[in-house]
């Protein structure tokens, strides 16, 4: 059934719902624990957080997460137990390294040079106040160079369409 | 017979289309109106053709024709009739049949309501919808028609439609976000006749704008709708997933936002004229992406895809042909284009480049975020997973910095705007925002959350700039007159805008307020949480048409005080064996409750998990408002008008010559 499930949507995930009660002895720990399995892939799903799935790995993985967190781990040992245990591809959150540099802060350069180019437009494309008033003082009615080549345009493709009106 | 009278049609289909593509494209070439008059017939006829292949595909769902493949896949004779219909576009092959088909309706709605165009770009622009027309019905004819039999053995009963899409939300969702999607092919035709015939001028920015409005706003509706059905169809209360296949639909959206406002700016003032045209090729290669994505299966894996490369090998190749075609065609065309005006650095123009900076950044980091560990996975360099984290971390920012500029662009004026008009008119706007979301916050809950307020006051912030704007625009006439003269489009983007303050409202408050327990409840348990307390009554067995159910009963007191009664279910679904979870859904404007069932436990108790989502409902509202904005700003008259005025000075032309 790999082309089975073909709305846009589905190939979201399998449905199962996992839903377990654990215990916590602290608010904090539980805050924690909803946090952490968010973040954490299951790593035998399609596309899915160990805090969804129904798979019996992520099971254990919730376990694990939940004893570590009993015990006292803090966020940044239990992920890296975990990342440990099954690679990068088990956190969400992709590590700063060599290979994700781009990842990271390829839309940051991105956004400054958008910026640059903001400014680097406006300032091309900048007019002085004289030249407002010059601007406002036009007749509304004159027309660019563009719009008289477009008008006629217009007045030569006109018999045709008015050709074509008349028939339809 | 009746399938292959469907694979007939849509053959038929196909030759109309290739001659759509060819013929009404050399007329327009080479000034030969006969030819191009070709155009608006062979679109009647293409969508006539597509609409009987739909019919014939409905038929053979309806009659439970299973000696076809895709019917005997995707149905079951238990299958209510109205799920029997919506299954033509639950599979990979009848959707690809209902994207054609609306693709020849968009095509046909181009022929009808463009009478005043001029006839070499109407030509121009069917002959570019036929070409895509064309593409994907090759694509379902050699790779995926859903009209193949199971010859001579075919089953007696059918594989069941998957359960999921058992439900409203796919009777509605795909043909919105197809809309939407094949509906950019509009803007994107416009786009390339206007590059073929030279003439990049704001008169293809208004006769485009219309028509990239309301695709705009399908897209939108979509989006929301599919987010809803995973709302309460997945059974966990997420919205959104970041899901490579979410994000294939929420690129072409960023981008054909950027587009809408873009055209605004090449109609108004004559320009980024090149640019608007360089948009609206990316909306709608972004809307091929998504395909190639979703239908090719490389999100699976990378190496799914070298396993059966026949379907996405067609598609990367289509991908290549229309990005790079257009490309290079808009490299020939595009560097000739010159500016009608000027503008300073502090101005609407420059306010409406910083929206387009801002959203093709966004989309350019969802398609990095989407692509990177496809690219790290294929060169062998390690698998990652590029998560909510990452998304949520870069994405946020950017639309708080977009909501921002939102708000100064309300009084901001084309050409120049003094930076003290500002000041002198957005001071009060900015502090009532303020001291309105210390006081929304502070009504709503006491505990503080720095990042709900930030997201009222950015709300805030846009409905009372946007107000200040409508207030200027009704003192200067009075308020009756000034209520009646502003035209649809204002109105429109009014309440697009509005919509995005209620959507950011809306993940704020559900993002950081939300409350949710997972509990072993056995019969008389109660859990206990903002005012509610939720009493387990126990479960019993329901027999559905075609599953078989454990529904809860679950009491819901508030304050003490009986409530209501909500029955979450367990189903299973017979043929396919596929378990279920139907949740219990108490919608209010303000806050929902929502109660799914997990597994069954010892001694009647069950697994239950209970969610309070405040303004979870204001998410789909927001996007509501914004589809509404874009309908309505897509009919205004002035486009009809302004069109009628063309028609209007190509009569004395006429006149004149046939005298």
């Amino acid at each position: 059934m790999k082309w089975g499930s073909l709305l846009l949507l589905l190939m979201l995930a399998w449905p199962a719902l996992a839903i377990e009660s654990y215990d916590f002895s602290t608010a904090d720990g539980e805050r924690r624990y909803n946090q952490m399995v968010r973040e954490l892939r299951c790593p035998t799903c399609q596309n899915q957080a160990i805090s969804d799935s129904d798979a019996p790995l992520a099971a254990d993985l919730r376990r694990e997460v939940h004893r570590m967190i009993e015990e006292g781990y803090s966020d940044d040992y239990i992920l890296e137990f975990m990342v440990n245990r099954y690679g990068d591809f088990v956190h969400y959150r992709p590590p700063f390294t060599s290979q994700t540099w781009i990842l990271w802060f390829g839309p940051l350069v991105l956004l400054v040079l958008g910026a640059l180019a903001v400014l680097r437009i406006a300032r091309n494309r900048h007019i002085t106040p004289v030249e407002v008033k010059a601007q406002q003082q036009e007749l509304p009615s004159a027309l660019s160079p563009q719009e008289q080549a477009r008008l006629q345009a217009l007045l030569k493709s006109a018999p045709q369409e008015t050709q074509q009106e008349t028939k339809s | 017979m009746i399938p292959e009278l469907g694979t007939y049609s849509t053959i038929l289909a196909l030759c109309l289309s290739l001659v759509l593509s060819v013929v009404p494209m050399i007329g327009a070439h080479t000034g030969n109106k006969l030819w191009v008059d070709y155009a608006r017939p062979l679109a009647k006829g293409v969508f006539a053709f597509l609409t009987l292949a739909m019919l014939c595909l409905g038929y053979a769902f309806l009659t439970d024709d299973f000696s076809v493949v895709y019917v005997a896949n995707g149905s079951n004779t238990a299958l209510p009739w109205y799920y029997k219909i919506s299954a033509i576009w639950g599979g990979h092959e009848g959707s690809l049949l209902l994207w054609v088909w609306i693709q020849a309706f968009w095509t046909l709605a181009v022929a009808i309501k463009s009478r005043n165009l001029p006839l070499d770009i109407i030509g121009r622009v069917l002959a570019v919808m036929g070409m895509i027309t064309s593409a994907f019905l090759l694509f379902i004819l050699f790779t995926s028609s859903p009209f193949d039999r199971f010859l001579p053995n075919f089953p007696m009963e059918g594989g069941d439609l998957n359960p999921l899409l058992q439900d409203f939300g796919l009777i509605v969702h795909p043909p919105a976000l197809y809309m939407g999607y094949v509906g950019l092919s509009v803007a994107f035709s416009f786009a390339i006749a206007a590059l073929l015939s030279g003439r990049l001028d704001a008169a293809w920015a208004r006769w485009s704008r219309p028509w990239t409005n309301v695709a705009w706003a399908f897209l939108t509706l979509g989006i929301a709708l599919g987010s809803w059905w995973a709302y309460y169809e997945l059974g966990w209360g997420g919205w959104w997933f970041w899901d490579p296949v979410e994000n294939a639909s929420l690129m072409p959206w960023l981008v054909a936002t950027a587009l809408i406002h873009s055209l605004a700016v090449t109609e108004k003032r004559g320009v980024f004229k090149s640019w608007t045209v360089l948009l609206a090729i990316s909306a709608f290669s972004l809307s091929l992406l998504g395909t190639f994505l979703v239908r090719s299966g490389v999100l699976t894996s990378v190496h799914a895809f070298a396993t059966d490369p026949e379907r996405g090998l067609f598609i990367l190749g289509m991908l290549i042909f229309v990005i790079g075609g257009s490309l290079l065609l808009y490299a020939i065309r595009a560097g000739s284009v010159k500016s009608e005006s000027s503008f300073a650095l502090s101005s609407r123009e420059t306010l409406l480049l910083i929206n387009n900076i801002l959203l093709t950044v966004s989309c350019a980091m969802v398609l990095i975020g989407t692509l990177y560990p496809l690219v790290m996975d294929s060169l062998n360099l390690g698998k990652i997973s590029v998560g909510p984290p990452y998304f949520n971390a870069l994405f946020v920012p950017l639309m708080a910095l977009m909501c921002i500029f939102l708000g100064l662009a309300s009084v901001s004026r084309w050409k120049q705007t003094p930076l003290r008009l500002f000041v002198q008119q957005l001071w009060l706007p900015g502090v009532l925002a303020l001291v309105a979301a210390f006081v929304s916050h502070g009504l709503y809950n006491s505990a503080f959350e720095p990042w709900v307020l930030l997201g009222l006051f950015l709300a805030w912030w846009i409905v009372f700039c946007w107000l200040r704007d409508f207030s200027n625009r009704l003192r200067q006439r009075g308020v009756m007159s000034g209520l009646l003269r502003q035209s649809r489009s204002y109105y429109g983007m009014l309440l697009g805008h509005l919509g995005v303050a209620v959507l950011v409202v809306g993940v704020a408050m559900v993002v950081l307020f939300v409350e949710h327990h997972d509990a072993r409840m056995g019969p008389g348990d109660e859990v206990q949480f903002r005012n509610y307390t939720f009493i387990f009554d126990g479960a019993r067995h329901v027999e559905g048409p075609n599953y078989i159910s454990d529904m809860g009963r679950i009491r819901v007191l508030k304050e003490g005080q009986p409530y209501r009664i909500m029955y979450p279910e367990k189903r299973v679904y017979t043929a396919r064996g596929m378990v279920m979870t139907e949740v219990a859904l108490d919608p209010g404007l303000f806050r929902d409750l929502y109660v799914a069932m997990g597994e069954e436990l010892d001694n009647g108790a069950w697994a239950i998990r209970m969610q309070y989502k405040p303004f979870v409902r204001w998410l789909w509202l927001g996007a509501l408002f914004m589809t509404a904005g874009g309908l309505l700003a897509a009919s205004d008259p002035r486009y009809r008008k302004q069109a009628q005025r063309d028609a209007q000075a190509a009569m004395p032309a006429q006149a004149s010559q046939s005298s």
